[in-house]
């Protein structure tokens, strides 16, 4: 169904530690790679969920810096934040993620830029979030509508 | 009904049931149980049979992949053969797909992204922004 232009992201779900990993090669230079996510006006041409606006209000992507930006869905506005916790150039951005609805909740994301050569990049993306639980709410996140009637779907199949 | 923040709070709680799921399928004799009973329902001392590990063993982990939803055992008298539940089996890898295809569509608009960026602002390293134009 899709033509993939480049080897297509994978995700890794880890059964012993509660994160997830995507994985991604793109055909640019790690700095490229790395510039599209530290410049926030970069940052929000591409990132947050298809057919959301995304206004960033603060984005400081250095180490010690921090951020926050909305992302504007039907008129829901839904506020994301946290602080970067280490940013080397074309190579590491330590931070982290909340989502201000549910504030004690933290996620610690770590993006590695990897020089593959020949102008290509391997991204790779680890969110470690401290539950099961939150982890798999964050794999079943972003799927509207879906995910209640997946969810009943489910507790039916468990109830059986 | 539309406080987004309560749905996503839902989430948090109603994903438990899944986590089991992760937690069953972490064992290698678990998934490799799963991968046969995918094939046809089979019995606990036919399931047992290729491994080198007591019968109360395979019932052992028989009990978290049912506790995970993931296998029922019918009512049958003595037989009592052990039943896949492929549905919840395709609903977890159907999630996991959802939340890779969101993310490939993010990295798509990051390829164009990339694609329309000058070459020679690529070529000098960026320093840290700022970010004091917002």
């Amino acid at each position: 169904m899709t033509t993939s232009r480049t080897p297509e992201t994978e995700i890794t779900v880890d059964p012993d530690v509660p994160l997830v990993r995507i994985t991604r090669e793109f055909d640019a230079s790690p700095e490229k790679v790395f510039r599209a996510h530290t410049d926030p006006e970069l940052v929000a041409q591409w990132n947050g969920p298809h057919g959301t606006e995304m206004r960033i209000n603060d984005f400081d992507c250095r180490t010690g810096g921090s951020y926050r930006y909305v992302h504007i869905s039907d008129g829901n506005e839904f506020g994301f934040r946290g602080c970067f916790h280490e940013v080397r150039p074309a190579e590491l951005i330590v931070q982290t993620f909340t989502f201000e609805g549910i504030p004690d909740g933290v996620a610690l994301e770590r993006l590695t830029f990897e020089d593959l050569g020949g102008g290509r990049t391997r991204l790779t993306s680890t969110s470690l979030v401290d539950s099961f639980a939150d982890r798999d709410a964050f794999v079943a996140s972003g799927m509207e509508q879906g995910v209640h009637d997946s969810y009943e779907r489910l507790d039916d199949l468990l109830a059986r | 009904m539309f406080n987004q923040t309560v749905e996503y709070r839902r989430m948090t709680v109603a994903a438990d049931p899944l986590s089991r799921v992760f937690s069953a399928l972490a064992d290698p004799t678990r998934r490799d149980m799963v991968a046969r009973l995918a094939v046809a329902d089979a019995t606990v001392n036919e399931l047992a049979e290729p491994y080198d590990v007591t019968v109360q063993a395979v019932s052992k982990h028989l009990r978290v992949l049912e506790d995970a939803g993931l296998v029922s055992r019918s009512r049958e008298a003595q037989r009592r053969p052990v039943h896949l539940e492929a549905e919840v089996f395709d609903l977890m890898t159907k999630w996991i797909e959802r939340y890779r295809r969101q993310a490939e569509e993010r990295y798509r608009r990051l390829d164009d992204l990339l694609r329309s960026m000058p070459e020679d602002a690529a070529s000098t390293t960026p320093l840290p922004r700022t970010g004091a134009q917002t």
